[in-house]
């Protein structure tokens, strides 16, 4: 089950993280896995919970967004969805797409950060990167 | 109470970095990375071991990396082709990853290895993500599969840069469609080469070692349109 090396994968990264900005809890982690990635969500899910067990990770939610395959051919300027199975070959001319635009990704979209502390912090100095 | 931030890191970046150093040393001291991909029992021991007996044939220094949960069954059978081999054991790890590749080569690659064939586990789902450094990704599919394995396994297929038919002496057996097999290819990774191979008939002799060598001469490989982004 290779969602298990992937689910350790997202806590080390995350954990890493948390240690340069001095953050003591998370309390979500969203995540764009690609339709055509080849990961199965609920496994992903499963092997988390086990991964984050004792880190600074324990306890976070979850959220897994599903991102579709696209694909784009450059002549007739067109990109469509490549369905599952994909399809890569132009609905319009039938060539090669000349690339996915979508549906490969694999990445913390967005972490947050359970903090009283930095919340607080947040409230007298507003950081870029707050949502 | 919370403040998000937006990390956009790749999951697998570790993994990918440590792919492209293991590319980097290995390329500068002339060494190729083959990386072998089927379901299990497809034949990929039987293919490397006919083409590991040619390498040594033709005076191609060659070498190979085998991988399985369990038994150094595969190791045994390819180092009668006279090849250095080393049989990698997962401990139940369903795919082999950049850092193990790495590890494994410490200490054992004989530093005028040309080739490189990492034999992947038998598995067309897991070892699909996981660059290990390679110039030459293979996929291999036998006749009794079933001529859908590439819609099936898309992201596997899709990511070839060669795909090798194997068994073909049992084709006929196997009521094998080759037409239907290559359109499914056609439409998961249009204008990859598909390559038809027997062990057993002699099939495709040789064709692997002369892909192989030929990403080793630094001739353009293939480049599937799922690792092309899009325009």
């Amino acid at each position: 089950m290779h969602e298990m090396s992937l689910a350790v994968a997202v806590v080390d990264q995350v954990e890493t993280a948390a240690r340069s900005r001095g953050a003591v809890g998370v309390s979500s982690i969203e995540l764009d896995v690609g339709e055509l990635a080849g990961v199965v969500a609920d496994a992903l899910a499963f092997c988390f919970e086990l991964a984050c067990a004792d880190t600074v990770v324990e306890g976070a939610e979850l959220i897994t967004r599903t991102v579709p395959g696209t694909a784009r051919c450059e002549p007739c300027a067109e990109v469509w969805a490549v369905g599952m199975p994909p399809c890569l070959l132009c609905p319009g001319c039938g060539a090669a797409a000349d690339g996915l635009v979508s549906g490969r990704e694999l990445q913390i979209r967005e972490v947050r950060w359970a903090d009283p502390e930095a919340a607080r912090e947040d409230h007298r100095q507003p950081i870029t990167e707050e949502s | 109470m919370c403040r998000a931030v937006d990390l956009q890191r790749a999951v697998l970046a570790k993994n990918e970095a440590a792919a492209q150093i293991l590319r980097t040393e290995l390329t500068a001291r002339g060494t190729t990375v083959v990386n072998l991909l089927s379901s299990p029992g497809s034949g990929k021991t039987a293919l490397l071991e006919r083409e590991l007996r040619l390498a040594g044939e033709r005076g191609v220094a060659a070498a190979a990396l085998t991988a399985d949960l369990a038994t150094e069954n595969d190791a045994r059978r390819l180092a009668r082709s006279g090849a250095p081999v080393k049989q990698v054991l997962t401990d139940g790890l369903c795919h082999l990853e950049a850092d193990m590749v790495a590890r494994h080569l410490h200490d054992w690659l004989p530093e005028s290895t040309r080739l490189l064939f990492v034999e992947n586990v038998g598995n067309l789902v897991c070892p699909a993500g996981y660059d290990l450094g390679e110039s030459l990704r293979v996929v291999l599919a036998s006749v009794t599969e079933g001529e859908d394995k590439p819609l099936k396994y898309p992201t596997a297929f899709g990511l070839a840069q060669l795909v090798i038919v194997t068994k073909t002496d049992m084709a006929e057996a196997a009521e094998f469609d080759e037409a239907a097999f290559r359109a499914h290819v056609e439409q998961v990774n249009p204008g990859v080469e598909v390559l038809l191979s027997s062990v057993r008939d002699g099939r495709g002799a040789g064709a692997l070692l002369d892909r192989a060598l030929a990403a080793a001469g630094g001739n353009r490989v293939h480049t599937p349109v799922m690792a092309r982004a899009g325009a």
